[in-house]
């Protein structure tokens, strides 16, 4: 044995001296390829993510197969169905149900379509307003650090801490945003527990009624709190790619006697499209992520159907109910909408060889 | 600062410090915009419990009316989380930095084929959903490796690891002496699982700056027979303490603002971190203690705000890259 192991050690030791590789036998040749010799390195981390990340998810799939719920110890295998996922689309009483935290359950298209206005609503806002200020910060100004700093401040806090901040912002009879509203002479609203829309009531396409269009002004706030947050980091992007312009653009559209907004609109936003691009993936997964925040705002599981989003339906169907396979359905839901944006993302970046 | 960058296309004199003169009221604007929420709270938290009503909740109360009541009653209700949650978050950063590191070092400055599907798994790996991993991290934690249990049996016989090998209790005495309590075996699980969920983030940052690295240097080290741990050590390694630091405080902000995973992960309320402790400050059946939850919001705040104020400049490479 211990034979063995000098001889082996011999090797490596040997392997170790040469510089090139050069190798005869087929053995050594594999341990000599620089994907296994630099194996401790990549290989642990790798399969730390790869359990975590790749293992949680296919078993998470395999889980909203099943029907566990209430007892997550034992959970039966044996019997796969799309059942949760019918449920999840359809609504209705499924075979499993239980009667304490009753046998109904609604669709989840409520709780998608807020995710969906939440997300779109907040990364746009976010954008724009983030490409505002960097174009405004990068006009050679004084104290620009200074200003960058305060602009990204909230993005260092937690969205626990932000969420009580602007609980009290928005709180009726104390917070400054009523304040305002009373200021122009609006009079003080609910609005964190309010679900009346904002908007268009009933829009019409000739004879054919669409529906009402408008977001409910418990998600408003939201999204304008997240905002808020967050709209520092779409400007830091931007600057990092407004940087990135050589001044000789700036010039020869001077040159060419285009006024300020022509130049920004025809010669530099263009040129920040991989910036949007980058920002715009990032924040609309941060708003799939929304959870922490809509759970401390409201300090329960549960914001309200006008506030409910799919990452708060989840935790509650799971952590709350104990519908632990119909939760898993709703999260691989989530999963696909992030994995639709991310994948074409991921690609273009890999066919452009950013990756 | 010289009045002809090609930024500014304003002309005339007059036109020109106009638009100045409204740049900067926006911008200053923006900045009310931006603090005026922490100020309000930061107001709020010195006021007496009776005093933070009215319609001017930003001005702060006048001196004879401040106090730090608020402040030490949220310190003294949070200060067991604020241990937990430095018990969590100092391992937990320094951890997924090495691993990120690391496999960064792997996947780029050692350059070998197939490895960029390898990275796009990794980079993949920072834009999943917590919620889809939710369920089975619960099982995992829970029913399969339940080290929360662990430390039940530990206290008296010191800890057994899969039967396998044995903590010695004296060890663990050791380690109360040092202030570690028997339940910080329940962050293990945390620990780890931030650890995971942090390395692609960490991956992708260093290998921004494992990329810029010239590649001639690393060639002449294999050259004189390094061997790749060799590289690591002595080249890459003290090259990446500029992006340590990025990468640490990038972590060390995620992981101690993060809820969801103590929120699911945590069972006994000994273990709880400061944002679980957080969200019940100051509510109760009489209506919410605003200045008390206010105080409470920063006191959880303090070390990110405190990062964030120092280092400000690397948290924004952090988040920009």
């Amino acid at each position: 044995m211990r034979k063995i192991l000098r001889a082996v050690k011999r090797r490596i030791h040997r392997r170790r001296l040469r510089s090139d590789g050069g190798t005869t036998d087929q053995r050594t040749k594999f341990l000599n390829r620089d994907s296994v010799r630099s194996a401790p390195f990549w290989l642990p981390p790798f399969l730390l993510v790869f359990l975590f990340v790749y293992g949680a998810i296919i078993w998470n799939f395999v889980i909203s197969l099943t029907n566990v719920s209430n007892n997550l110890s034992t959970i039966d295998y044996s019997n796969l169905d799309f059942e949760n996922y019918a449920i999840a689309f359809d609504g209705g009483t499924p075979s499993w149900a239980r009667f304490d935290v009753g046998s109904y359950i609604s669709p989840i298209w409520n709780a998608a379509q807020n995710t969906i206005v939440l997300m779109v609503a907040f990364a746009v806002v976010c954008l724009a307003l983030g490409l505002w200020l960097a174009i405004l910060v990068d006009r050679d100004i004084r104290f620009e650090n200074t200003f960058r700093t305060i602009y990204l401040l909230p993005m260092s806090l937690s969205f626990v801490v932000t969420a009580k901040f602007w609980a009290f912002m928005y709180n009726r009879e104390y917070g400054l945003v009523n304040a305002l509203f009373e200021a122009v002479g609006a009079g003080s609203v609910e609005i964190i527990q309010n679900s009346t829309l904002l908007g268009v009531e009933s829009i019409a396409l000739g004879p054919i009624a669409i529906g009402s269009i408008g977001i409910p002004v418990k998600l408003a706030a939201i999204v304008f709190a997240l905002i808020w947050q967050y709209s520092g980091y779409a400007m830091v992007v931007y600057l990092a790619g407004l940087r990135a312009i050589p001044d000789s653009h700036f010039e020869a559209a001077r040159v060419d006697g285009a006024s300020t907004i022509r130049m920004y609109w025809r010669v530099i936003i263009p040129q920040l499209r991989t910036a949007t691009v980058s920002a715009l993936v990032v924040l609309m997964v941060f708003s799939l992520k929304a959870f922490d925040f809509i759970y401390s705002l409201y300090g329960s599981y549960n914001p309200g159907s006008a506030a409910d989003i799919l990452a708060t339906r989840m935790v509650r169907e799971a952590y709350q109910n104990s519908r632990f396979a119909f939760a898993s359905a709703i999260a691989i839901v989530l999963f696909v909408m992030a994995l639709s944006i991310v994948a074409p993302y991921l690609y273009t970046q890999y066919r452009r060889g950013d990756l | 600062m010289s009045p002809d960058r090609p930024r500014q296309t304003d002309s005339g004199i007059l036109g020109r410090s106009w638009s100045r003169i409204g740049l900067y009221a926006f911008l200053l604007g923006m900045v009310v915009f931006y603090l005026i929420p922490i100020e309000t709270g930061l107001a709020t938290s010195i006021k007496r419990a009776g005093d933070f009503t009215g319609r001017n909740p930003y001005l702060p109360p006048l001196p004879w009316d401040a106090t730090l009541a608020s402040w030490s009653e949220g310190f003294f209700s949070l200060l067991d989380g604020l241990i937990n949650s430095l018990v969590l978050v100092v391992p937990a950063t320094i951890l997924s930095g090495l691993l990120g590191s690391m496999a960064a070092y792997g996947l780029t400055t050692i350059s070998w084929r197939g490895q960029v599907g390898i990275y796009s798994l990794f980079v993949a790996g920072i834009f999943i959903p917590y919620q889809a991993v939710l369920v089975p991290l619960t099982v995992f934690w829970y029913n399969i490796v339940p080290i929360q249990d662990w430390w039940l049996e530990s206290v008296a016989n010191g800890i057994s690891v899969f039967g396998l090998f044995e903590i010695p209790s004296t060890f663990m005495l050791l380690g109360w002496e040092l202030g570690f309590q028997p339940y910080h075996w329940q962050l293990i699980s945390l620990i780890i699982t931030h650890t995971a969920y942090g390395i692609p983030i960490c991956a992708l940052l260093f290998r921004a700056h494992y990329k810029k690295l010239p590649d001639e240097m690393v060639e002449a080290a294999r050259l004189d027979g390094a061997s790749i741990r060799r590289i690591y050590r002595r080249i890459i390694l003290p090259l990446s303490v500029p992006m340590f630091a990025v990468v640490f405080i990038y972590q060390f902000t995620q992981i101690w603002n993060d809820l969801l995973f103590a929120l699911i992960l945590v069972q006994n309320n000994e273990a709880a971190v400061v944002t679980q402790q957080l969200v019940d400050l100051g509510a109760s059946q009489e209506g919410v203690d605003y200045p008390l939850r206010m105080a409470g919001a920063f006191i959880a705040a303090l070390p990110t705000l405190l990062v964030y104020v120092v280092f400000g400049d690397k948290f924004a490479k952090g988040v920009a890259a």
